[in-house]
Parts: C-alpha cells; structure tokens; sequence
C-alpha cells in the first residue's frame, strides 16, 4: 500500500486544488506539496520559514512554552495571510504517516491585521503503527478571522500526541472545527486558545466517534483575558465500545466576559465510556459562563417516531446519531458523512 | 380496512386493554372516545407496532393482513400514519428531513414547500423536528408529516389537543384532504355517489370532540378501562358524555 492508496478526499483534500487558496503536504518527514494559489497568503515549509525570515522565529514556541523534551521537529506548515486579504478559498493542508515511526511536525499559522483564512487540515496514516506528535501554534491577530477544520483520520494503532496553542488579539475571531471518525489507538489533545485581545471571540466545535479498541482524551482550553470576549466551546461524542474523555476548560479573568460549555456524549454500548469533564473558571466579578453536560443514550422514543416515519431500526438510529452530531453544520466534506453512515453501520450491528 | 379482534395488550407487565375489538371500515372515519387512562393511546400504539406494547392475546389486520407482528416501519409502507399525541424533539433531524423520510417511505416524491404551506409550517422546515414548538405546532407538523405519507389509515391521537380553535379548522381541512374528503360536488356525481368513492379511513381519538366539527365522522365506539362499552353515532355519543359523563356510557356495558 501507499500514499496513493489512501482517500484524502476523505480528510478533506482536494488534489486538484480547484477550490484552494494552497496546499501544504507533508508525508512522514518529507514535503510532497507546497504551492500557493492566492494573493496574499504565503505557504512555506516552517523549516524554510524560520531559515529565510529572522522575523519568523519570534513565532515559534510563542504561544506554547517551549519543551525540548519532545526533541527537534522534522517540518510542518508556515502559513501566513497578508494584513486585510482575505482569500476566498481555503489553504488546506495534509499530514500522512506513511514508513516512519513517529512524525514531528511544528506548524505555525498567522492571519495579520484584518484578514481571513480557512483552512481544512486532514491527517491520516496508513495501516500501521506509529506516532504523530504535532505542535500547532496559530496567531490571529487584531480583526483577523482564522476558522480551522481538522479532520482526523487515524490508522488503528496510531498514536496522537498534538499540542496547540491560539492566540487571538483585539476583535479577533478563532473558529475551530474538529472531526474525529476513525480514532487512533490513543489520541490526546487540549487546544488551549488565549482570548488576549478586547472582544475577541473563539468557538469550538468537535465533533467525536470512538470506536472499540480507542481511547480518546479531548478538550478545549479557553482563556478569557479581555473585556468583551466570548467564547463557546461544543463536543458532541460518540462512543460504540471505544473510551473518550470530553474535557472542556473555560477560564474568565475579565468582568463582562462571556462563555458557554457543551460536552454531550451518546454511549450506544456497555464496552465504551464517556467521561465527560466541563470546568468552568471565574476570576473576575460580573462574567457570565455556563455549561451544560449530559451522557445519554438514543431514546427508545424517538427511534419508533423515525419507524413510524418509515424508516427502519439501523436507519433510524443512524440518523438521530447524525443529527446528534450535528455533522450538517460544521462543512465536513460528503464522503466522510458517507463513512460515517458506514461506521454506524458496521457499529450497529456489532452491537 | 383496519380490524381489531379480541385484542389483549399488556404496558410494563400490567394488561391494559382486557380483549378489544373494533373495526375501520374502507372509508369511514371512526371516533375513539374515553376517559383518561382508559387505553386509548395504548390501542393506537399497538396498532402501530411500538414496543412496550406486548399483545398478548387477539390479532390485528390491515387490508386482509395479519400485522400483529409486523415491524412499525413496515406498517407505515403498508398505508397506516400515526400523528403522536406528543412528538418527541429530534436535535439535528430538519422538519424538512423527517418531511422527505416520511414521503419516501410511501414511495412518493413531495416538495416539502408546496406541502408547508397548506399547513402555515413553511418556516418550521428548516428548525429541528418539534424543538421548541408550541402545541399547535407540534400537531401542524405531525398531520404535515401525514400529507407526505398519504396513508390509507390515519390514526389521529388527540390531533386537537393543545390547538387554539382558528386552527383546528386548518387541521380539520388537512386531515380532509389527506382522506380525499374535500366535499365539492363532483360533476355528473351526487354528493352520496361521491363519497361512496372514499378510500381512505381514520380512527382518532378525541377528548373534547372539537375536531368532529370539521372532520365529518362515520361511527364512534367507547372505550372505558380497556373494554369497548359502547358504539353508535359519534355525534350522539359526545352529547351523552357532555351531559352525563362516562357513567352513562358504562351502563351500556
């Protein structure tokens, strides 16, 4: 099998590049891809980045506190839009674990003053062992606009380590959409998103399956610093025999900030477990934050109201799950709404 | 069209309906009448073919067809449309989803728009399936729903309650239409040749007995602690339970 094998139409890649600003493509330590399709943006290799631009390197480790103890990275994507551009199509990038063992990837996004970007970021493994440690460190910067779709898409016996860190300044907006159909053996992740700026706004949304055999540890950390930022951060997982741990963490340091925390899990098997973590951290007199929680199974109810509809147990159950994960809303491309058509499916009568 | 036989239904262990019988005939509109926690909603759960509703003794057939053990979804191909009492709120399935599902389970394409209308839901299609409708809305989607099923059977739970009185007529006129009752003469027909034709039948069930006002009704039977005690004239029924009561009707036991 090789790269060629793999369906990155499924993560969101589109090769020909009709509809994106750029892409970035990076298979174990190797960049395959690097090309830019837009004015305004500019898409290098972050290790090329940080060698031709002295300004680059104030970048690196900016959010995140620096830890040597991860070792040296082997590349990852530099992305920046120019102040007030706005491409219209998204830059998308891909990271592949192809014959290495572990893949090291530092990337660095920045959207200058008053621009937008989009970008919709697949990474995904060939069968097969391995470990993807990835350190994202992403920079929106006053009345700047960033919205960024991850999809996952593991190999069962992967491990997933990412680490990221958000910065938004004054008027900013940070949307992060995140798709996880075919969890890894074990991932683990918890964004942190720092609000420095005044009414800066961030939303998250993820949407979660885990299947027997995985265990997933993810959350979404959000520091409210400033007067007048938001923030709603939504998890909405999906457990059939698989372990899944919804964190969510919002911290409120300013009067007047407001926040809301969603975790729901639906748990269609005994083998699996939601756990489901929402902190909510006041520092300051006057905010407002809220949370709401709630593990549950499908309703007997409700599935006999879609039979009645005409529809038959596995369809009906397939799409209340589908509803529940509100997979119309976040713009996941259709044939990775196909495939998880499937997963219920094949979940469904494995129960 | 729909028969009842001996029916003996049992709810978490309890029999609830002790050998009921009743029939829908081709074209004709039952009434099912009685008080609270007399079975009613059981029998038309039954009906249905929920589970939770053990049949434990008697049989129901549809056109000719045994469907006591058949699977919901099946009955629903094979022409019955249940409008719930209480619909339950479905979080990320679209009014205009559960529009098509419907339509599609009876092999028939609608334009959900066009079908909205006649029900003042047209801006209900694009909001998740009953979240944060009122009574009446709730009722308006479900006999929505009915229109895309076109069923041959219509089982109406309580298709007035919670319904301000403007819209039991928009209801009413729906449920017309569903069953092909819209009376206009028909040239070169009379009124009796008419609804001679009528193909479609309803039972429903009704508390108050407003719906009777819009909805012309054939036949009435009673229902009173899982037992049919009584059936006649609709009409004559309701103005006996308005009067007296459900004692009365018990007497007819």
């Amino acid at each position: 099998m090789s790269v060629k094998d793999v369906n990155l139409e499924k993560v969101g890649f589109d090769a020909a590049e009709k509809e994106r600003a750029g892409t970035y493509m990076q298979v174990d330590s190797q960049v395959l891809k690097c090309t830019v399709k837009q004015e305004g943006v500019e898409i290098y290799p972050v290790v090329e980045a940080l060698d031709r631009f002295d300004w680059a390197k104030k970048y690196l480790w900016g959010v995140l506190p620096e830890d040597s103890s991860l070792g040296n990275f082997s590349n990852g994507y530099f992305i920046r839009v120019l102040p007030g551009a706005s491409p219209v199509f998204p830059v998308q990038t891909c990271l592949l674990i192809d014959q290495d063992d572990v893949q090291h990837v530092h990337n660095i996004i920045i959207v200058e003053e008053g621009a937008e970007l989009n970008v919709i970021t697949g990474c995904s493994s060939l069968p097969g062992k391995g470990k993807h440690i990835g350190v994202s460190e992403f920079y929106v910067k006053k009345n700047a606009r960033l919205h960024f779709t991850m999809i996952h898409m593991w190999g069962r016996e992967v491990e997933v380590l990412p680490r990221t860190g958000v910065v938004v300044e004054e008027g900013g907006i940070f949307i992060n959409d995140y798709v996880c159909l075919h969890p890894a053996a074990r991932i683990k992740a918890y964004p942190t998103i720092y609000l420095n700026g005044e009414g800066a706004t961030a939303r998250a949304q993820s949407v979660l399956v885990s299947t027997e055999g995985t265990d997933m540890d993810l959350g979404t950390r959000v520091y409210l610093r400033s007067e007048g930022t938001k923030a709603e951060v939504v998890s909405r997982a999906v457990s059939f025999g698989g372990r899944l741990i919804a964190r969510g963490h919002l911290i409120g340091e300013k009067p007047g900030v407001k926040a809301h925390l969603e975790c729901k899990g639906l748990l269609l098997s005994d083998k699996g477990v939601i756990h489901a973590i929402p902190e909510l951290e006041g520092r300051a007199k006057d905010l407002e934050m809220s949370h709401e929680a709630a593990v549950g199974k499908i309703a007997k109810e409700e599935i006999e109201y879609l039979m009645a509809r005409g529809l038959d147990e596995d369809e009906a159950t397939a799409t209340i799950v589908r509803g529940f994960l509100n997979v119309d809303i976040i713009g996941i491309p259709e044939s990775l709404k196909r495939e998880l058509d499937e997963i219920i499916k094949m979940s469904d009568s494995a129960m | 069209m729909l028969k009842v036989e001996s029916l003996r239904v049992e709810v978490a262990g309890r029999e609830i309906l002790h050998g009921v019988s009743l029939e829908v005939p081709k074209g004709k509109v039952v009434t099912l009448m009685g008080p609270n926690g007399s079975g009613k909603s059981t029998l038309i759960m039954t009906i249905m073919g929920f589970s939770g509703y053990r049949v434990t003794a008697g049989r129901i057939y549809f056109k000719g067809k045994d469907i006591t053990e058949m699977p919901v979804h099946e009955r629903v191909k094979l022409g019955i449309g249940l409008a719930f009492q209480r619909p339950p709120v479905i979080k990320g399935v679209k009014t205009k989803q559960i529009v098509e599902i419907a339509a599609s389970a009876r092999g028939r394409e609608v334009d959900p728009y066009e079908l909205a209308k006649e029900v003042n839901m047209e801006n209900f299609l694009e909001r998740d399936v009953n979240d944060g409708f009122s009574g009446g809305e709730m009722k308006r989607s479900e006999i929505l729903q009915l229109m895309a099923m076109d069923p041959d059977l219509l089982l109406l739970d309580e298709p007035e309650s919670g319904v301000d009185l403007e819209s039991i007529g928009l209801l009413g006129e729906a449920i017309n239409k569903i069953l092909g009752r819209e009376v206009e003469p028909v040239e070169g027909k009379s009124l009796k040749e008419v609804k001679k034709e009528y193909a479609k039948s309803a039972l429903i069930i009704t508390h108050t007995g407003h719906i009777l006002n819009y909805v012309n009704a054939d036949l009435g039977y009673v229902l009173i602690n899982g037992r049919i005690v009584c059936s006649g004239n609709p009409r004559e029924i309701l103005r006996t339970v308005e009067k007296y009561g459900y004692k009365e009707c018990e007497k007819c036991l």
